[in-house]
C-alpha cells in the first residue's frame, strides 16, 4: 500500500480525540479498536474509551442504543481519553444527538447523511432535521451520504443490501486514516486474516476501507476535508510494545504471578458486565496450568477458588459490585481459614444492577470493609490497564506469602480501555516460588510464621499433616474449634495484625507528579489518575503548588501516607463514588480533605479536577 | 503417621479423631459415622488421600469427627467448594456431608450442578426432614402440616424428594440408606465410593431432639421387612416378612404395585427385576412412600458416564501438549513495536 509521508498539506497536532459513535450494530468499537492499534502501530500515545449500552442490540437508531469508541492520541503524554473530542464521527442522528454536547467548539462533525431521515430523526427525538436547522453552527461539518457510497464501493461482491450496509464502519475507518495519514495494511491485513474464510466479506470490507480513503484523496483538492499530522511520540524507554486493555493485562497479570510463584492457577467466575473478559482471556491459557471453573452462581465460583486453594492451587475468582457482594459470605470464610485468594472486581455503576457498562469506583467500602465480623483483607487497586499486570503479579505473591484472600479493584473504565504498554520479560521478573508445608514436627494448622503470622499452607495428600479446618473460630495454640473468649479475642487481633503488616512489605507511597509537602495536594486511586495526571501538570504549569498523590495500595494503607498526606496544607480527593475514599482516610487519619466526587457513570475531565484544583488553590493560599 | 512403615490395615477406629463428638446422644449421626469410618476402613482408604467437606448444620460437623482431612464451610455451599478440591487435585477422594436444609434449601443450587456436572464425589445428604442446630424448623424435605417453631399452625408447603431431585438433576447414581442400618449402610456408601462421578447417597436419620421417629413407619424393626425393599441389580424386588411380596409394572395404570407371590396366580418369576442402569425405573422406584409401598434402599441408579474432572483435566492435557507454555510469546502475539 502506497503510503506518502504527511508532507505539506497537512495540519500539525500535538494530540486529537476522535468519538466514533453509532448504533450498537454499527461496529463502532471494532472500528475504534482497529484505529488505535493502527494508531499505536505508528507510535502515537493513546487511551481510548469504549462507552457502549448495556444492550446488545437495542433497538436500531435509538439514543440509548448508541455506542461509542472515544480515542485520544498525540505526540504528547496522553493520559485520558480526552475530554473534548475534536473529531465527531456520528453514523445516525441518535449518535449525533447524544455525542454533540461533548464536542469541541468549533470541532469537525463528519456525519452519514444517509442516515438521517425521518425514520431516524423520529427515533432520535429531533423534530427538526439538526442537518437544515442551526443546531450544527459554529462546528465544521462534512455531510456525507456514508450509506450510499459503502453500497457502491462493495457492488461487485454482489452481498445482500444488509450484509453490504455492515462496510459502512470500515468506509468509515478507511476516510479516517486518509484524515490523519495512517497506514491502511494493518487494518486490511486484519480484515483478510478476520474473513479467511468468507474471502467475499474480507474483499468487500477491503473495498469499503479503500473507497473511503480514496474519498479522502479526491476532496481533498477541493479543500472541503482538512488533514492532520500527528507525530511520534518520544517515549523515553526503549524496548517492544503493544496495546493492552485492563482486563487483558490483568489476567495475563495473575497468570504470570503464577508463573513467578510456581502455582497453578484455578479461577471460579460467572459470566458478568464488565469482568467477563477475565475468564474468557484465563479459559484459553490453559498451557499455563491455568484452570477455568465456569460456575452456576457467584457464590459458587468463589467458593470453587476457596476448595482449590484448600488443594493447594491459588484459587481466584472475577466479578463485578453485585456478584463481590454475593461473595461476602465465602470472602469471610477465606478470611476465618486463612487461606490465600485473589477475588478481582470489576467495578461498575451501582447500587443494584446499576449501569452494568458505565464506570464507577463505588465498591471501595465493599471491598475494605463489606463483611460480617472484623474481617481484614488486602486491598490492591489498578489504576491503568498497564498497572493491571503489576498489580496482577502483587495480588499472587501477597495472597500466598500472608495466607489472605486480596481483593483487586479495577473498574469498567480500565478494563475495556487500551493503552500502549512496555513489553516485560517475564524472565526479568522476580520469582517468589511457593512452598507448600510438608514438616510434620510440631505441627498444627494455625501455627504461625513468627515474621509473616501466616498459618501453614498444607496440600491435602501430604501424610502425616491430617487436620480439618472451618469457619467455626479456631484456638491459637492448637487450630481446633475453639468458643473460648479470649481466645476469640486473640484470633481476631491477629488476624488484623496479619493484614497491617503487609504494610511493611509494600512500598511507601510515592508522589506521582509534584512535591513532598506544599499547598495542595489531590489524592485519588483507580483509574481517575490519568485525569488527575493531566489536571495537576496543568495547573503546575500556571505556577500552582499542587501536586499528585495515587494510591494503589488501599487496604493496608502505605505506611507513610497519613505523614505525607499532612504535608500539604490542603488536600482534594477526587473519586468516582460519594466520597468513600475521603471517608476512609478522615477515619484513618482524622484528616479533613475536600472531597471531589462525580457518579455519572463517565470519568472525570481534565478540565473537572483542573477547575477543583484552581477554587481550592486560590482558597488554600 | 508414617506411610512406609505403616503397612497394617487400618480399622474403623484408624479413622476416629480425638475430637469430642458434640451430637445429642442418640442421634442418628453416630451410627452413620460409624458406618462411614467402616466403609473407609473396608476400601483401605489412605487418610491423606481423603478429604471431608461440609457444609453448615448438624451433619455438617462431621468432619471434624474423621481422621482425614477435612473441611467445614459455610452454609449449602460445600458441592461448590468440593468441585475445586477436586479439580484442583482429583487424586484426592472427596467425600460430601450435607442435610436437608443445606443440601437442598440453601444449597439447592450447588446440588442441582454438582451432580448435572458429574464431579467425582461421594454426596451424603443426611435427611431428618427438619432443621436440628436452628432448633426444630421445618424443612424442605417435612411432612406438610409439619407444627414446628416457625409453622405454628402446621407447615403447608409441599416436600421434595431427595432422590427424585437428583434424578432430575441427572445423577449417574443414586442411592439410599438408612442411619442405624449399620450393615447395609456401608455397602451402599462402597458401591458410592467405586462409582466415578457425583454418587448421591440419600441417609434417612432420625432427629432424636426435633423429629424424633419420622421416619419408624419403615426403619423400625418389627415393620421394617414389609416397608423396605433393599434393591440389588439383577435381582427381583421381592419384600415382606414372609418374602412373598413384590413389585410388578402395571402396565394398564403405567405404575408400579405391590403383588403377593401366590396369590391371583402370581409366580416369583413375574416379580420386576431391578435393573439399576434403568433411569425410568429409578424414577418410580424413588417415588413409592411409605405406607402404602415399601421404601426402596441400596444402589437405585448407577449408570456411569465421564466425570467433570476427568473432561476437564483432559482438556487441561490437550492444550499442554498442544502449546508450549511461553509467556513472553503470549504477550506478544499479534501487533507490537519496537520503540529504539
Amino acid at each position: 500500500m502506497n503510503e506518502q509521508t504527511p508532507a505539506g498539506n497537512f495540519d500539525e497536532m500535538d494530540s486529537v480525540c476522535i468519538r466514533f459513535a453509532g448504533d450498537s450494530g454499527d461496529g463502532m468499537q471494532l472500528t475504534g479498536t482497529q484505529f488505535s492499534v493502527v494508531t499505536a502501530l505508528e507510535g502515537s500515545d493513546l487511551s481510548t474509551f469504549p462507552d457502549f449500552p448495556a444492550e446488545i442490540r437495542a433497538p436500531v437508531g435509538t439514543t440509548f442504543g448508541v455506542s461509542a469508541f472515544q480515542i485520544n492520541f498525540g505526540s504528547v503524554e496522553v493520559s485520558t481519553a480526552g475530554d473534548e473530542p475534536d473529531v465527531l464521527v456520528a453514523m445516525n442522528p441518535a449518535a449525533l444527538k447524544v455525542s454533540l454536547a461533548g464536542l469541541k467548539e468549533g470541532g469537525i462533525i463528519i456525519l452519514d447523511e444517509g442516515a438521517f431521515n425521518k425514520r431516524n430523526l423520529d427515533k432520535a427525538g429531533y423534530d427538526s432535521n439538526p442537518l437544515e436547522d442551526n443546531t450544527l453552527d459554529g462546528y465544521q461539518v462534512q455531510k456525507l451520504d456514508i450509506t450510499k457510497m459503502t453500497l457502491e464501493s462493495v457492488k461487485e461482491f454482489g452481498l445482500g443490501k444488509k450484509d453490504a450496509l455492515r462496510s459502512k464502519n470500515m468506509w468509515t475507518l478507511g476516510l479516517v486514516l486518509w484524515m490523519f495519514g495512517r497506514d491502511r495494511k494493518p487494518i486490511t491485513d486484519w480484515l483478510e486474516q478476520k474473513f479467511k474464510k468468507i474471502p467475499d466479506v474480507a474483499k468487500a470490507n477491503i473495498a469499503a476501507v479503500n473507497a473511503g480513503h480514496a474519498y479522502g484523496e479526491t476532496v481533498e483538492v477541493s479543500g472541503e476535508l482538512r488533514r492532520y499530522s500527528i507525530g511520534k511520540h518520544e517515549v523515553e524507554e526503549a524496548g517492544e510494545y503493544r496495546t493492552v486493555n485492563g482486563n487483558q493485562a490483568l489476567a495475563w497479570g495473575l497468570v504470570a504471578g503464577s508463573q513467578l510463584g510456581d502455582i497453578s492457577l484455578m479461577l471460579g467466575s460467572y459470566p458478568i458486565t464488565p469482568a467477563s473478559t477475565l475468564l474468557h482471556t484465563l479459559s484459553g491459557l490453559k498451557e499455563f496450568g491455568v484452570m477455568t471453573f465456569q460456575a452456576e452462581d457467584e457464590i459458587a465460583a468463589i467458593c470453587g477458588a476457596i476448595g482449590a486453594s484448600f488443594a493447594g492451587n491459588l484459587g481466584v475468582t472475577s466479578s463485578s459490585g453485585p456478584g463481590i457482594a454475593l461473595k461476602t459470605e465465602a470472602i469471610g470464610l477465606a478470611i476465618s481459614t486463612e487461606l490465600p485468594l485473589i477475588v478481582v472486581d470489576v467495578q461498575r455503576a451501582g447500587p443494584s444492577t446499576g449501569l452494568p457498562t458505565k464506570t464507577e469506583q463505588s465498591d471501595l467500602f465493599q471491598a475494605v470493609w463489606g463483611r460480617n465480623g472484623d474481617s481484614s483483607i488486602v486491598v490492591l487497586a489498578t489504576s491503568n490497564p498497564q498497572d493491571c499486570f503489576d498489580v496482577g503479579i502483587e495480588a499472587v505473591r501477597i495472597a500466598t506469602k500472608y495466607m489472605t484472600p486480596v481483593m483487586v479493584l479495577s473498574d469498567g473504565y480500565i478494563g475495556n480501555a487500551s493503552e500502549p504498554w512496555k513489553l516485560p520479560d517475564i524472565n526479568k521478573l522476580e520469582k517468589f516460588p511457593v512452598k507448600h508445608h510438608t514438616d510434620t514436627e510440631d505441627f498444627h494448622p494455625f501455627k504461625r510464621d513468627p515474621e509473616t503470622l501466616a498459618r501453614p499452607w498444607v496440600k491435602p495428600g501430604t501424610p502425616g499433616l491430617l487436620h480439618r479446618i472451618g469457619g467455626i473460630e479456631k484456638d491459637y495454640d492448637s487450630g481446633h474449634i475453639s468458643y473460648d473468649p479470649k481466645n476469640h479475642q486473640l484470633m481476631t487481633d491477629t488476624r488484623a495484625e496479619k493484614i497491617a503488616n503487609i504494610a511493611n512489605d509494600m512500598p511507601e507511597q510515592s508522589v506521582s507528579l509534584g512535591t513532598e509537602g506544599g499547598k495542595l495536594a489531590v489524592v485519588g486511586w483507580g483509574s481517575t489518575r490519568g485525569a488527575i495526571h493531566q489536571a495537576v501538570k496543568r495547573a503546575r504549569a500556571e505556577n500552582i503548588d499542587v501536586s499528585h498523590i495515587h494510591i494503589g495500595n488501599i487496604w493496608p494503607l502505605p505506611r507513610n501516607l497519613e505523614r505525607l498526606l499532612k504535608s500539604y496544607d490542603k488536600v482534594i480527593v477526587a473519586e468516582m463514588n460519594k466520597g468513600q475514599m475521603n471517608k476512609l482516610l478522615r477515619a484513618e487519619y482524622l484528616l479533613d480533605a475536600y472531597s471531589l466526587t462525580k457518579v455519572t457513570g463517565q470519568p472525570f475531565k481534565i478540565t473537572e479536577i483542573l477547575d477543583c484544583i484552581r477554587e481550592q488553590a486560590g482558597d488554600a493560599s | 503417621m508414617n506411610e512406609q512403615t505403616d503397612v497394617k490395615k487400618l480399622t474403623f477406629k484408624d479413622f476416629e479423631t480425638d475430637q469430642e463428638v458434640r451430637w445429642c446422644p442418640g442421634c442418628g449421626d453416630y451410627a452413620i459415622l460409624k458406618s462411614v469410618q467402616m466403609t473407609l476402613a473396608n476400601i483401605g482408604a489412605t487418610p491423606e488421600n481423603t478429604v471431608f467437606v461440609s457444609g453448615i448444620g448438624c451433619s455438617s460437623r462431621f468432619p471434624y469427627y474423621v481422621e482425614t482431612y477435612g473441611f467445614h464451610t459455610i452454609h449449602g455451599r460445600a458441592p461448590a467448594v468440593a468441585t475445586g478440591v477436586k479439580l484442583a487435585n482429583p487424586d484426592l477422594d472427596v467425600w460430601l456431608v450435607t442435610g436437608d436444609g443445606d443440601g437442598l434449601s440453601i444449597g439447592g443450587n450447588h446440588m442441582l450442578h454438582v451432580l448435572r456436572r458429574n464431579v467425582d464425589m461421594q454426596i451424603m445428604l443426611f435427611n431428618n426432614e427438619i432443621y436440628g442446630l436452628t432448633k426444630g424448623q421445618y424443612s424442605p424435605t417435612s411432612k406438610p402440616g409439619s407444627k414446628t417453631p416457625s409453622t405454628p399452625m402446621g407447615s403447608v408447603d409441599l416436600p421434595l424428594s431427595p432422590c427424585s431431585f437428583a434424578l432430575g438433576a441427572g445423577a449417574r447414581f443414586v442411592a439410599r440408606g438408612i442411619d442405624t442400618a449399620l450393615k447395609a449402610l456401608p455397602i451402599t456408601l462402597e458401591r458410592a465410593k467405586d462409582h466415578k462421578g457425583a454418587s448421591f447417597v440419600e441417609i434417612f436419620q432420625n432427629c432424636i431432639v426435633f423429629n424424633d421417629g419420622t421416619f419408624d413407619q419403615f426403619t423400625q424393626k418389627k415393620t421394617a421387612a414389609n416397608s423396605q425393599i433393599h434393591a440389588v441389580h439383577g435381582e427381583r424386588m421381592i419384600f415382606g416378612k414372609e418374602k412373598d411380596k413384590g413389585l410388578v409394572f402395571n402396565l394398564e395404570k403405567f405404575a408400579l404395585e405391590i403383588v403377593t407371590i401366590g396369590e391371583n396366580g402370581v409366580k416369583e418369576d413375574d416379580i420386576l427385576v431391578h435393573d439399576e442402569t434403568n433411569k425410568m425405573m429409578a424414577h418410580m422406584l424413588v417415588e413409592l412412600t411409605a405406607p402404602d409401598f415399601p421404601v426402596v434402599c441400596g444402589v437405585i441408579y448407577c449408570n456411569p458416564e465421564e466425570s467433570y474432572n476427568d473432561a476437564v483435566h483432559n482438556q487441561m492435557n490437550a492444550a499442554k501438549s498442544a502449546k508450549k507454555a511461553d509467556f513472553n510469546a503470549l504477550i506478544r502475539q499479534g501487533r507490537t513495536w519496537i520503540v529504539d
